[in-house]
């Protein structure tokens, strides 16, 4: 093995479906001194475009990713070493990744499962990443809940990343993704409960919530029911600041049945509207034929919203879970939920789906919260 | 959640599925059971390609084996339709079905119609299609178009296991009759499909790769032929969208037009002979209502006119491969007026 002061950049795991991506573009050149954190370059995978940040610092001594060519998760993009390490030590690197890449065995690497379990008679899929860390109450996992219509796939730029440091579930609410699509009464108080039923499953005696849209919902509702569950709470355009809602949105997203109604809607979750990929519209359409899927949205429009406006009352419910840290992210070309007056809230260039679209920064702040 | 299965399986898991849902779902055919009366799926065939096995043991009573009359259970299906049942009949090969006409296209098609909508024909006849088998004139033709032909008969053919699994629940969900047919060079293919049930809806094309340069239609095994001369032909610098249209009545006109108004060039790739096709009626349809967005004459990839033949290397050049694909593209594209 080559000296240990030579790391590589290797292409990401975006999500469980993920298998290849490609390099649209580099913003550092060979050379450049990189920070941890500093934006390396746009790659896009099958559904969706993203930033690569560095999970290393130091001087960027090789690119070996060329744009426009599709790489094996796991696959060198590019080679960080310090100054002092020769050339021809880096070039071994370099010509070992690329042998690695012919040899196919990268992109074989053992499939993630999600797990399922029932709770309250309910089947429930999700899906863990990353291991406990002991002391110093860091050892609280992290439970990311999606918003209406979406699945635990939604955190495909977070939760990867944040499991390097934490253990991380993400989970299917009902009605969606992998899990039964049985939603009882739809009520906030019904899928709160499901939330907490995951706790006691995976043995968290507390936890770091980070709820999106309905799901910011939902898991201000788990606090509210059982403050002391909750280490801290992680909102993301969460449903219930204020009444103003896309209610066109919501209604055509849950009546759509074909691509043509479907991708129209769906722009208005971006920022950019380019973000809406045929995968996406696919992945979506698999989804609401599902028997059930129907009904399950149905009756959740009927917990989100009142005639056109929202039904939800977020500040009562975080009106009882003082003691609780509680962050508020939006972003700030959100169409779906308008930024609410009179919040106190950081603010991402992003639409509605800021945790795709503007992952990163999400994901700071979500590292803020929870360490 | 989705897990990779064959066409076969997906076929097979909509019929156990919604034999499970629905309790007036029926199946019967030639050798679907295969040994009634065996114990279990023991000596049961499950059809002649081996789609119904294990049925049998999992509905006894529900599974049924025909005489060799495909007139009588045909007709037999569509009474028991009309009774109130939802029965599946599986006609061997869509090449044996000119036996049953009368009853396909005189009755079963024509029911809701002549009663006023009083009457409904909840029935779906499975068939295999296509060519590639070996298996001889008889038991090799692409005869979509002439059922498409018949108003009150809808026409699916799945080209994936996906496809397979929602379109059989859709067809078996609907009132009208439904010709649904399998194309059996596609049996051991694989896919994701999910666990549970969907439903794909009739009339929406399924668009199977993105391309600016050329709008490729492609139906059922064509649709990987069509699939893989676009994967060449990027490496040439030519995009193709390629579009699946998965059921072809309803056809989704709507998703093919809207890619020839981007794309200026339509290549229809339909492995039947070309006479009154699918592939010339998708091309009329589109010279009819897209020819000021046309920059190239609209190209049919087809078989030729004749019966497919039975000598294999005959059989393999009767039937479109990719290389045939390209060249009209090709033709297309460098087309100069």
């Amino acid at each position: 093995m080559a000296d240990d002061r030579i790391q590589r950049v290797t292409m990401p795991k975006w999500g469980l479906s993920m298998k290849t991506g490609k390099i649209i573009e580099w913003f550092v050149g060979e050379g450049d001194l990189v920070g941890k954190g500093d934006d390396l370059a746009d790659i896009e995978t099958e559904k969706i475009a993203g930033t690569l940040e560095s999970p290393l610092a130091g001087p960027l001594r090789r690119i070996v990713a060329e744009p426009g060519v599709d790489l094996p998760v796991g696959a060198t993009l590019a080679v960080v070493a310090p100054a002092e390490v020769p050339d021809d030590e880096i070039e071994a690197v370099v010509a070992e990744a690329r042998a690695q890449l012919e040899s196919g065995e990268l992109g074989g690497e053992e499939e993630v499962a999600p797990s399922r379990v029932e709770i309250d008679g309910r089947s429930i899929s999700y899906l863990t990443l990353g291991e406990a860390v002991d002391g110093g109450g860091a050892d609280d996992p992290v439970v990311l809940v999606h918003g209406f219509g979406g699945d635990k796939n939604s955190w495909l730029f977070v939760q990867q990343p944040l499991s390097e440091t934490h253990l991380v579930h993400a989970l299917d609410l009902p009605g969606h993704g992998q899990s039964g699509k049985d939603v009882g009464d739809g009520s906030l108080d019904t899928l709160a409960a499901v939330v907490l039923g995951l706790l006691d499953e995976v043995g968290a005696r507390r936890a770091h919530l980070v709820g999106h849209s309905l799901g910011g919902a939902v898991v201000a509702a788990v606090a509210a029911a059982a403050p002391d569950r909750v280490a801290s709470l992680t909102l993301l355009a969460p449903a219930g600041f204020g009444s103003a809602a896309d209610a066109e949105y919501l209604r055509g997203f849950a009546a759509a049945s074909s691509r043509r109604e479907l991708k129209p809607l769906l722009g208005r979750l971006f920022a950019d509207e380019s973000q809406v990929t045929r995968q996406l519209v696919d992945d979506l359409l698999k989804y609401k034929r599902l028997d059930g899927v129907a009904d399950a949205l149905h009756t959740l429009l009927g917990t989100l919203l009142v005639g056109d406006r929202q039904a939800i009352e977020l500040p009562a419910l975080l009106g009882k879970v003082a003691g609780v840290p509680v962050t508020v992210v939006w972003g700030e070309e959100d169409r779906i939920l308008p930024l609410p007056d009179g919040v106190e809230l950081a603010r991402v260039k992003a639409g509605h789906m800021l945790h795709m679209e503007a992952a990163n920064e999400v994901l700071r702040h979500i590292r803020a919260t929870v360490d | 959640m989705a897990r990779s299965i064959s066409y076969r399986e997906a076929i097979n898991e909509a019929l156990a599925q919604e034999m499970e849902r629905d309790p007036r779902v029926v199946v019967f055919g030639e050798d679907n059971v295969g040994g009634t009366g065996a114990p279990g799926d023991m000596d049961a065939w499950g059809g002649v390609l081996g789609v119904t096995k294990g049925l049998y043991g999992k509905f006894p009573g529900r599974v049924l084996d025909t005489p060799i009359s495909e007139s009588a259970f045909i007709g037999a299906a569509i009474g028991a339709a009309t009774g109130g049942l939802r029965p599946v009949a599986e006609l061997m090969f869509i090449d044996f079905m000119g036996v049953c006409f009368d009853q396909i296209f005189n009755q079963a098609a024509k029911f809701r119609y002549m009663f006023g909508g009083k009457a409904v024909t909840p029935v779906v006849i499975r068939t295999m299609w296509g060519a590639g088998l070996r298996a001889a004139a008889q038991h090799s033709q692409s005869l979509l178009s002439v059922f498409t032909h018949i108003p009150g008969l809808k026409v699916a053919a799945p080209s994936n296991p996906y496809d397979a699994k929602g379109l059989l629940i859709a067809s078996i969900r609907d009132d009208d009759p439904v010709i649904f047919a399998e194309h059996k060079m596609l049996y051991d293919t694989t896919g994701e499909v999910p666990e549970e049930s969907y439903v794909i809806p009739f009339g929406e094309a399924n668009i199977v790769r993105d391309g600016g340069d050329v709008t490729i239609v492609a139906i059922g095994r064509m649709v990987g032929t069509a699939t893989e001369a676009a994967t060449e032909l990027a490496a040439a610098g030519i995009e193709a969208e390629v579009i699946d249209p998965r059921t072809t009545s309803p056809l989704d006109l709507d998703t093919i037009l809207e890619s020839v108004e981007n794309t200026g060039r339509l290549v229809v790739v339909d492995e039947s002979n070309p006479r009154c096709s699918m592939a010339s009626d998708i091309g009329a349809s589109v010279a009819q209502e897209a020819f000021g967005a046309l920059r190239a004459p609209i190209q049919l990839v087809t078989g030729p006119h004749t019966p497919v033949p039975f000598a294999d290397s005959l059989e393999d050049l009767f039937i479109p491969d990719a290389q045939k694909v390209i060249g009209a593209v090709k033709t297309a594209v460098d087309w100069k007026k």
